[in-house]
C-alpha cells in the first residue's frame, strides 16, 4: 500500500510552525520525545517506545566458525525489519533503501565503534566463535527510526546473557542456563544516535523529527555518542551544507541527549534486574500501564473541592521553589525507564490532559510532578485520600489540614503524595 | 428477535454474537419471507447468514427507527461508502481525472468536470498535493471510488478545493462521526472556545484553522485528546483553557 501523501497545507503549515518555533506535538526545538524502555521476559528482549515509534529488539547468539581474517574475534550482525505494521508504506520481505540505510547507520554506530568486545567472544581460536545477532523490529513509524533503533539495539545488547561454556581437550560443552549462569556481553561504551533534522538549507534545526517532519525537512544529521563524548559516527544526508559551528553545536547537544539517554538505560537495566532477582513478575505485560486502552468511560471518584481556591493559593504562597526534577529519572513499575514525559511543554495543553487524568484515574500510578498547578492537584488527592479509611493522617481542622500540608510540601513533595498513594491503593 | 435486538441496543457486542430467528416469537419477523411493514435493515457490523443475524463488529449496537440496526465501533482504517463526504489529497493528474488519496485502500478518481462551473475549456485549478473536499458517489469493493465536487444541482455547495494556512490531521472514525453528529456537545463545545474554521471528512480526517499558528495547533492537540476523554474531562479541559491558558 502506498503511503500517505503529504498535502502542500501540511507542508506549508509546518515550516510556517518551525519558523515560530513551534512543533506539532508542543516540544521545544531540542526537546526529545518521551522514552520509555522495557525488557522482556527473554534476555536481550527489549522494547522501546519514542513517543508513537516504537521498536523492538532480540538479541541471540549461536556457535559458528570465525571468519578467516579474523580468528580470534566472534561475529556480530545487525538485521533490521521494516514490516508493514509499523507503517502501510513498508513491505515485507524486501530490503527498501531505507532499511538498507538503517542498517549501515546501525552497524556503523555499533559495530564499527567496538563498543562490544568481540575477542571475548571467542571459544576455540580459529574453529568456533560466538556470533551475536541483533534482530530489529520497527513496530510503529513516526519518526527517527534511527535514533529508537539504536537505542533499542544496545540496550537489548546490554542486558542480553550469553550461555556459559566449558572446554575439555577438543570437547566444547554450552551449558545450559539451569546449570551455569549465563555470562553478559562485555561493553566498552554504550553508542548512541542522535539525529537533528535541518529546514530551509540549515537555517532551522530539530531534535527528534517525529514522522511529519521528517518529510518536510532539508537535511538529517546523525551523530552517534557515548557518554564519555566520543563520537562513534556522525553522517549527513539531504545534501546540505552545514556550518562548522553548527556541528559543534549540534555535538554539543547530542552529547547531553547521549548522557540523559545512557542514565536512562541504566536505569532500565539496573530495575529489571532488581525485579528479577526478587524473582517478582517482569516483562512487557508487567511493565504496561493499566487502564490506558480501556479509559473511555471511569466512575466519578468524590474529590473534595470546596475551598479548594483558597487552599491552594495558600499552599502555592508558602510552598518551597519545587526542586528541578525535570532529568531525575524515574520508574514508575519495574523493569522500565522513562524520561521526559512531564516535562513543561510550551503551551501547556499536555499538562492540563495529564492534570485531568490525575483528578478522575486516582488509581493511576504516579508521575513525577512538575508544575505549582500539578502540587495542587496532589495535595487535593491527599485531602481525599484522609476522607477514606485510612488512619495515617487525621484531620480534625482546616488548621490542621493547611499544617499537615506545609509538612508535607516542605519535605519532599514530590515523594510523600506518591507514598501516600500507594497506600490508599492498598 | 425484534424485541431481543432492541433489549441489546446500546451494549456492547462481540464478533461471533449472534440473534437467531425465532420463527416461534409473538413479534416474529421474517428476513427471509416475504417483505411486512417491518424489515430490519442491517448497518455496518451486522450480517445475515441465513436464519441467523451474525455481529462482525464489535461495539455498541445502535438503533434507529423504525427497524435500523447497526453497530457503532472505533475505526481507524476508512472503507470508502457511497455518499459520505471525505477530505482527500490530490495525488497525481492524469488526463481528465485527478487520483486522490482519501484514506481508503484505493486511490479515488474525481473528473475534472465535477467541479462548479466547470467545462471542457474551463478547467478547475487543481494542483498535485491539494487538498479536496468530495462526496463519494462510487464506492463499492469491486470498483475504484469515484467523487464528486457538486452535489445534484450542479452547485460546490461547501466542497472543492480549500486548505490554505490550516493544519491537516488524522483522529479516529469515531472522533469524525461525534464531530458531524447532528447535535455534537464536543463541536458545540468547540464553537465557544475560539473562532476557528474546521472540516470535517468522514475518513477521519480534519482539518483546522484558527488565527495563528499557536491557536491552530492548539485546536488540533485538543482534537487529538478529545479522543478518550469523558464529557466532564472535556469541559474541564476546555474550561482551562478559556480561562487563559493561551
Amino acid at each position: 500500500m502506498k503511503e500517505t501523501p503529504l498535502s502542500n497545507c501540511e507542508r506549508d503549515f509546518l515550516l510556517k510552525a518551525i519558523q515560530e518555533k513551534k512543533r506539532l506535538d508542543g516540544r521545544q526545538t531540542y526537546d526529545y520525545r518521551k522514552l520509555k524502555i522495557m525488557f522482556g521476559t527473554d534476555f536481550g528482549c527489549c522494547f522501546v517506545e519514542l513517543g508513537k515509534t516504537r521498536v523492538m529488539a532480540q538479541v541471540s547468539c549461536e556457535l559458528v566458525a570465525p571468519k578467516e581474517n579474523r580468528p580470534n574475534e566472534g561475529i556480530m550482525f545487525f538485521n533490521i525489519e521494516l514490516s508493514p505494521m509499523a507503517s502501510p508504506a513498508f513491505e515485507q520481505g524486501r530490503q527498501s533503501e531505507l532499511s538498507v540505510k538503517l542498517n549501515r547507520q546501525l552497524e556503523r554506530c555499533l559495530r564499527n565503534s567496538k563498543c562490544i568486545d568481540l575477542e571475548s567472544l571467542c571459544v576455540v581460536s580459529g574453529e568456533k566463535v560466538w556470533q551475536i545477532r541483533v534482530d530489529v523490529h520497527m513496530l510503529n513509524h513516526d519518526g527517527n527510526l534511527m535514533d529508537a533503533a539504536s537505542i533499542t539495539a544496545i540496550a537489548s545488547l546490554c542486558h542480553f546473557r550469553r550461555p556459559d561454556v566449558g572446554i575439555q581437550g577438543d570437547e566444547v560443552t554450552v551449558y545450559s542456563p539451569d546449570e551455569r549462569d549465563p555470562i553478559p556481553l562485555s561493553i566498552y561504551h554504550m553508542p548512541i544516535s542522535v539525529s537533528f533534522a535541518f529546514f530551509q538549507q540549515g537555517t532551522y534545526l530539530l531534535v527528534d523529527p517525529c514522522e511529519r517532519e521528517e518529510r518536510v525537512m532539508d537535511g538529517l544529521l546523525m551523530i552517534a555518542m557515548n557518554k564519555h563524548r566520543e563520537i562513534c559516527s556522525i553522517q549527513s544526508s539531504g545534501g546540505i551544507m552545514l556550518l562548522k559551528e553548527q556541528v559543534m553545536r549540534c555535538s554539543k547537544i547530542a552529547s547531553v541527549k547521549v548522557s540523559e539517554i545512557t542514565k536512562l538505560i541504566m536505569k532500565a537495566l539496573e530495575n529489571d534486574k532488581t525485579a528479577r532477582k526478587a524473582g517478582g513478575k517482569c516483562g512487557f505485560a508487567e511493565s504496561m500501564p493499566q487502564e490506558r486502552i480501556t479509559a473511555l468511560k471511569k466512575d466519578e471518584t468524590a474529590v473534595e473541592m470546596t475551598d479548594v481556591t483558597e487552599r491552594a493559593n495558600d499552599i502555592v504562597l508558602n510552598a518551597e521553589v519545587p526542586p528541578q526534577t525535570s532529568q531525575s529519572l524515574l520508574v514508575p513499575l519495574p523493569g522500565m525507564g522513562q524520561v521526559g514525559k512531564d516535562l513543561q511543554n510550551s503551551w501547556g495543553i499536555e499538562e492540563y490532559y495529564q492534570d485531568e487524568e490525575e483528578a478522575f484515574n486516582s488509581d493511576e500510578d504516579k508521575q513525577t510532578m512538575m508544575e505549582v498547578g500539578e502540587k495542587q492537584k496532589v495535595h487535593e488527592d491527599v485531602v481525599e485520600i484522609s476522607d477514606s479509611e485510612e488512619d495515617e493522617v487525621v484531620i480534625l481542622q482546616p488548621e490542621a489540614t493547611d499544617r499537615a500540608h506545609k509538612k508535607t510540601s516542605s519535605s519532599s513533595h514530590l515523594k510523600e503524595p506518591a507514598k501516600s498513594k500507594k497506600r490508599h491503593r492498598k | 428477535m425484534l424485541s431481543r435486538l432492541k433489549a441489546k441496543v446500546g451494549s456492547v457486542l462481540l464478533p461471533g454474537d449472534e440473534f437467531c430467528l425465532d420463527t416461534t416469537g409473538a413479534d416474529t419477523i421474517s428476513l427471509a419471507g416475504p417483505s411486512k411493514a417491518n424489515k430490519v435493515v442491517c448497518g455496518p457490523g451486522l450480517r445475515r447468514s441465513g436464519d441467523r443475524l451474525l455481529v462482525y463488529k464489535s461495539g455498541l449496537l445502535r438503533h434507529k427507527e423504525p427497524n435500523m440496526f447497526w453497530m457503532d465501533a472505533q475505526h481507524k482504517r476508512y472503507v470508502p461508502a457511497k455518499g459520505e463526504t471525505v477530505i482527500g489529497i490530490v495525488t497525481s493528474k492524469s488526463g481528465d481525472v485527478f487520483k486522490v488519496d482519501i484514506g481508503g485502500s484505493e486511490q479515488a478518481s474525481l473528473s475534472y468536470l465535477a467541479f462548479e462551473g466547470a467545462t471542457k475549456r474551463n478547467r478547475p485549478n487543481v494542483q498535485v498535493g491539494d487538498l479536496l473536499f468530495a462526496q463519494l458517489i462510487v464506492a463499492n469493493k469491486d470498483m475504484e471510488a469515484e467523487l464528486v465536487c457538486v452535489d445534484s444541482a450542479g452547485r460546490a455547495n461547501g466542497m472543492g478545493v480549500f486548505g490554505a494556512g490550516g493544519l491537516l490531521f488524522r483522529v479516529s472514525l469515531g472522533l469524525a462521526r461525534r464531530l458531524l453528529a447532528p447535535q455534537s456537545d464536543l463541536r458545540a463545545e468547540l464553537e465557544q472556545l475560539f473562532p476557528c474554521e474546521m472540516v470535517v471528512g468522514m475518513n477521519g480526517r480534519l482539518w483546522v484553522k484558527s488565527t495563528g499558528v499557536q491557536r491552530t495547533l492548539v485546536l488540533a492537540n485538543l482534537l487529538e485528546s478529545c479522543e478518550n476523554l469523558t464529557p466532564v474531562q472535556r469541559r474541564q479541559l476546555f474550561g482551562k483553557l478559556a480561562q487563559g491558558a493561551l
